[in-house]
């Protein structure tokens, strides 16, 4: 029996594990990066381990400080989580060896399974559909496009997709880099690319005694940059007769490398037929094809546990114990989604977001980490929420820029879908901009409510169309104003002398109290005067003030009550109502000259580093020409310059650590002439 | 405490008609406004715009606290005159980073903010406030100094303006001098006596003479900018303490200089916690009846003006025609006094006299609501003293050392308007409602004694008595005292601090005491000799 679980994990993953061991009796054990100190998973064990430093190489990364760690607790057993060293043979040796019990497959499985060329030719061999391999040699017109591939990757790391000839190489020369510098292994290979495929995964459970569960399949095909964004199960793709052979070929792959633990079979789905290439299966569409075989539990399992009940974590731990399953799995009953939400400005290229979550809340999930209370039935439907960040956790830019996972379940897939968008839509995000519209936008989207989900889904219905801000332009108007009366409505409260006096109150009024807002690129101008007879507002007709209290704000908005939760730190103002979400940022009344920027200031976007420079001080420059590089959040973002001009300014040097709003480089514009 | 009751019928005819009639008047006192806002008019607001300037009001809105009130004073001055209506300034009371100021604002629209014998008057009253209440002073200078043509009138008094600044800074009650443009020749000593100057770059002009003058006096060749530039001031004269880059920026610099005052106020602080009235302040309208003949309860409007309608009243059986009691206003204690049914009598003197050395003894602010005809004539009130006990009352209004707020509501007439503290007795604040009437006697009194005076003289002289030429010379008379009565005449006067909407009674109640509060002060121990 295991006594004590060291989970080798951050964030929603290690809390998840934490909370099904709680369950269980089983003691824990965190670990935490100095950059993950204050986060909710570090003090979610019985004990944490801190593991000094803060990139995942410095940290989560490290095998031998991981072991120590669980030598040092008293911990017998450790659990990866996903990610970082979840399919690293090494590491899972390194705990065996270490007499301690590993909660995951064996070396060897994870071995096979770690090369994807290995892997390929393995499952070729047990009969298992795969997409043939290209030598990158002999790549022809009539392949492309191909997808190169890091062979120890995942999470879209290391991957390319080449659409011409001329680009191969260097698509290969990059790829081989990135995979060089996140898994330590440059190995990478070519394969057709399926540009609008359907991801399709199967969730397998065996035990050390050859039982060997396929427990249902999800569906993973809204992707962005080949990372998941919603996951459902079931697939409203299969039928029954391809559910069959799905779960045929899963415990095929499975019993080929002697699996032992949970582990997922993702195939991909051809939507159309190939009427050509090297891969004599894929005639029809339908036809799918073996992609990789993930070791370790899915970041998505929990649709999976809210369709069947059952809790993975907990038979992983059985599973390690040498527990037996019983024969069959659980069968299944009706829908789940789950989406990710993560700290990004889906609009702006996924740019990732760092900063001070200061309110994080989703007053709908009544479940956290499992879909059913501790030792209650599961409800019919729920949501359930898998969180690794608390109202005032700090987003760094070291890790994934996940913030959590909403899982709906319901007896339909319409119903699931519905609930999980009202979850979202009313959770409560405030500081950190996220993709939680865009999740909105995709979970009501008539193409996704029909079943219609393939990987390139937001490029057919349009990134820009689905990140749509759920508040429109008018609410977001109607935000700003919102924002203005409860500001006002703070600052009467706070004031030292006359508060209790009418706002504003003028004996000879001549114009209007005015405060201006930013939210992103736009600018609300804020006009409004209480009068004696209520607002006047002449840019907001039809909008009367029904009460404004310095956190809730109620309109009448063309003869209907609009209430706005708005909350302030600093400068920042969220507005919350259902009509969406508004972030704003307080413009300040006035100007210290001292503190403006010269014209053509080029800001760091986000914390990070400089990863190169590419101009120098004095020279000429083009509009839109790269001046140099950032890296933050595992993502290279480039700063160009914003016009023709001379670079009259450079502050940074390559290497150099910069704060979000440091000045990188001045470019002075060129005067027309 | 008792809580006041009401009996005020809003559905009745002689309601709405009251209403009806206030608020006619207040129309008329809003077009009045809308000309002193208007300042020079459109061009000349559009020429400003044009130079990058903001106007007066806009330098004081975005000087003052964000949703912070701001109470102007004296915007009709010079109605009524030859000079455009507010005489080319605002005045008023504002909060800027949570200190009550005075804030002068010249308006460069008119005339270039020069200043005639009203703008002068005008300031003189700001002043006036400011030292009685211990506000710190921002001056928002851009004038042309003074209008020449009528220099005769302003030149000797007008020092007055100068002396006063230097003054509050002595009673450490500091002064700011935020200079938009022009303040040349006099004018230069406006941030020449003000504790801190803000000049605002290209923009202010300070110099005792300019280059023509200068050329004339010694014959040096010179300009604007090396004789009076922002920039010289800060770098060379040192006559400015700091440079704007732009209006906005002396705005922001003015503010902070405020921020750094360390300003404590002295007087008690009001109750943290108080409710409002119980009954709703729109009925002020339809109180005061149209014809001031006709009495009206006071209460009623004391029980829409003091926290929680509470009103504990003095006296309530002796002296009925006039009401005393004890209130708060925003948290504020105060004492009331309020006409009831016009006349002072000798009670009624004696009532108010007492009440005030009540409220000098317990260091209360008092209030006074004017509906008085004045104290009575006729042979058995003489006889019974009326002069002795009319005068103990203004003895103790005069020497009373409280501060006193004066609200003219309905009729102020005769020595009754010197008793209920009138303009000469120096109250900190006094208003008026657009009901109100104020004169030595009523227009049709005053017609009626001239003409009885009239025909004694003419029957003394045995000549004819035309009834005609004495039903014209009433009608005249009757019209010119009625006319110079009404509020908009005397505020044009400077009689009052301003014409208010009955409905905002409370709110500029509560900012005059709020003001009034900055200052310490003590209860009389002294007073003339009471005649008994």
């Amino acid at each position: 029996m295991i006594a004590r679980v060291l989970v080798a994990n951050r964030g929603e993953i290690a809390r998840r594990v934490f909370r099904t061991c709680a369950e269980l009796g089983v003691g824990t054990v965190a670990v935490y990066s100095d950059a993950d100190a204050e986060l909710p998973h570090a003090s979610a064990a019985d004990a944490a381990v801190r593991l000094p430093g803060n990139t995942p190489s410095e940290t989560y990364l490290r095998p031998a400080l991981l072991v120590r760690a669980a030598q040092h607790t008293g911990a017998d057993a450790i659990h990866p989580g996903y990610g970082f060293l979840s399919e690293n043979e090494a590491f899972a040796r390194a705990v065996i060896d270490a007499g301690l019990t590993w909660i995951g497959p064996p070396p060897a499985a994870i071995a096979s399974m770690g090369s994807k060329v290995v892997s390929k030719r393995l499952m070729a061999d047990a009969g298992v559909p795969v997409l043939a391999e290209l030598d990158p040699d002999e790549v022809t017109e009539a392949d492309l496009p191909v997808l190169v591939k890091a062979s120890a990757g995942g999470g879209g790391r290391g991957m390319r997709v080449v659409r011409e000839l001329a680009a191969l190489s260097d698509a290969i020369a990059s790829a081989e880099a990135e995979a060089g510098s996140a898994f330590g292994d440059s190995t990478v290979f070519c394969e057709r690319y399926l540009a609008t495929g359907r991801h399709i995964e199967v969730q397998v459970l065996a035990d050390q005694h050859g039982t060997v569960w396929a427990i249902g399949e999800r569906e993973c095909s809204i992707q962005r940059r080949h990372q998941k964004v919603i996951e459902e199960a079931p697939s409203p793709l299969v039928d029954s007769r391809m559910r069959e052979e799905l779960f045929d070929a899963a415990r095929k792959a499975a019993k080929a490398i002697d699996y032992v633990g949970a582990g997922t079979v993702e195939f991909i789905v051809a939507p159309t037929p190939l009427s050509e290439g090297p891969t004599p299966r894929a005639t029809d569409a339908g036809e799918f094809f073996f992609l990789e075989m993930n070791t370790r539990l899915q970041v998505e399992h929990p649709v999976t546990e809210c369709t069947t009940g059952v809790d993975l974590v907990a038979l992983q731990l059985r599973v390690a114990e040498g527990e037996q399953l019983p024969a069959d799995p659980p069968a299944t009953r009706g829908h789940a989604i789950e989406a990710r939400l993560y700290a990004e400005d889906a609009a702006k290229d996924w740019q990732p977001q760092s900063g001070t979550l200061h309110a994080f809340e989703v007053p709908r999930a009544a479940n956290t980490f499992g879909a059913s209370a501790a030792g209650g039935a599961q409800a019919e439907s729920g949501v359930r929420l898998d969180s690794g960040f608390e109202s005032g956790s700090v987003v760094g830019v070291h890790y994934d820029p996940m913030l959590a996972k909403v899982i709906a379940w319901a007896p339909t897939r319409a119903e699931a879908a519905r609930s999980l968008a009202a979850a979202l839509s009313a959770a409560t995000i405030h500081g950190v901009m996220t993709n939680r519209d865009l999740l909105v936008n995709v979970l009501r989207h008539p193409a996704f409510l029909a079943g219609e989900t393939d990987t390139a889904f937001f490029d057919r219905h349009g990134l820009d169309v689905l990140a749509t801000p759920l508040a429109d332009e008018a609410a977001r108007k109607l935000g700003a104003l919102a924002a203005a009366l409860a500001d006002a409505a703070a600052g009467r409260q706070d004031a030292k002398v006359l508060g209790g006096l009418p706002g504003g109150w003028r004996n000879v009024p001549s114009q209007p109290q005015r405060k201006r807002y930013a939210a992103g690129d736009e600018s609300y101008d804020v006009a409004y005067r209480i009068g004696r007879s209520g607002l006047v507002a002449p840019d907001y007709e039809g909008v009367e003030l029904i009460s404004a209290a310095p956190d809730r704000v109620v309109l009448g908005v063309d003869g209907v009550r609009r209430t706005f939760n708005v909350a302030r730190y600093g400068e920042l103002r969220c507005v919350d109502s259902p009509l969406g979400s508004v972030s704003l940022t307080r413009q300040p009344r006035y100007t210290d000259p001292e503190a403006a920027l010269p014209a053509g200031s080029l800001l760091a976007p986000m914390p990070g580093s400089v990863l190169r420079v590419a101009v120098e001080s004095g020279q000429d420059v083009r509009a839109g020409q790269p001046l140099l590089w950032l890296e933050a959040m595992k993502m290279e973002h480039q700063i160009a310059a914003p016009a023709d001009g001379v670079v009259a300014e450079l502050n940074v040097k390559a290497g150099q650590q910069v704060d979000v709003g440091t000045v990188l480089a001045v470019v002075q514009a060129a005067t027309a002439s | 405490m008792s809580a006041l009751k009401t009996t005020v019928d809003v559905t009745s005819e002689d309601y709405a008609a009251y209403r009806e009639a206030m608020l006619a008047k207040l129309d008329e006192i809003e077009t009045e406004h809308a000309k002193a806002i208007e300042g020079g008019g459109e061009k000349y607001t559009e020429r400003h715009r044009k130079r990058g300037k903001l106007l007066a009001r806009e330098r004081i809105e975005l000087l003052i606290d964000e949703d912070s009130p701001f109470m102007e004073l004296s915007p009709l001055a010079a109605w009524g005159s030859d000079y455009k209506v507010g005489a080319s300034i605002v005045t008023g009371i504002g909060v800027v980073e949570g200190v009550e100021c005075m804030i002068i604002a010249s308006d460069p629209t008119v005339k270039g903010g020069s200043m005639n014998p009203w703008s002068v008057k005008k300031g003189f009253r700001a002043a006036d406030i400011a030292a009685q209440n211990r506000l710190p002073t921002i001056n928002l200078v851009e004038s042309g100094g003074a209008d020449l043509p009528t220099q005769k009138e302003i030149f000797i008094p007008g020092g007055r303006t100068f002396r006063d600044i230097t003054r509050s800074s002595a009673r450490q009650v500091p002064t700011v001098a935020l200079v938009f443009g022009n303040s040349t020749a006099g004018g230069a000593y406006l941030p020449g006596m003000s504790d801190y100057v803000v000049m605002v770059k290209e923009k202010a002009k300070v110099f005792l003479g300019g280059p023509p003058l200068v050329k004339m006096a010694t014959g040096e060749e010179s300009d604007d900018e090396s004789l009076g530039g922002a920039e010289m001031h800060a770098r060379t004269s040192g006559l400015a303490d700091y440079l704007a880059v732009d209006e906005e920026d002396a705005i922001r610099l003015g503010r902070s200089i405020i921020r750094r005052l360390n300003w404590h106020k002295r007087g008690p602080s009001p109750k943290a916690r108080y409710t409002e009235p119980r009954y709703d302040a729109e009925d002020l309208l339809g109180i005061v009846p149209t014809d001031l003949k006709i009495p009206f309860d006071p209460r009623e409007v004391i029980a829409r003006v003091v926290d929680g309608s509470e009103f504990d009243e003095f006296k309530p059986l002796y002296g009925s025609s006039l009401v005393t009691g004890w209130a708060e206003v925003h948290g504020y204690p105060v004492g009331i006094l309020a006409n009831a049914r016009g006349v002072l009598f000798s009670e009624e003197s004696q009532k108010a006299t007492q009440f005030i050395q009540l409220a000098n003894q317990s260091n209360t602010p008092l209030l006074f609501l004017h509906n008085t005809t004045g104290y009575m004539v006729g042979k058995e009130y003489e006889q019974k003293g009326i002069i002795k006990h009319g005068a103990m009352m203004i003895n103790a209004v005069s020497n009373s050392t409280v501060p006193h707020i004066s609200m003219l509501i309905g009729a102020s007439y005769g020595a009754g308007h010197y008793g209920m503290c009138g303009r000469a007795y120096d109250p900190r604040f006094l208003f008026a409602w657009p009901s109100a009437k104020s004169a030595v006697m009523g227009a049709q009194q005053l017609a009626g004694v001239l003409s009885i005076v009239a025909r004694a003289a003419a029957e003394s002289r045995g000549a004819d008595y035309s009834e005609e030429n004495d039903a014209a010379m009433r009608a005249m008379v009757e019209g010119q005292i009625e006319a110079e009565s009404l509020p908009m005449f005397l505020s044009g006067m400077l009689y009052d601090d301003g014409i208010i909407d009955p409905r905002d009674s409370r709110t500029v109640l509560g900012m005059s005491l709020s003001a009034i509060h900055n200052a310490e002060f003590k209860g009389a121990q002294r007073y003339g000799v009471f005649r008994m």
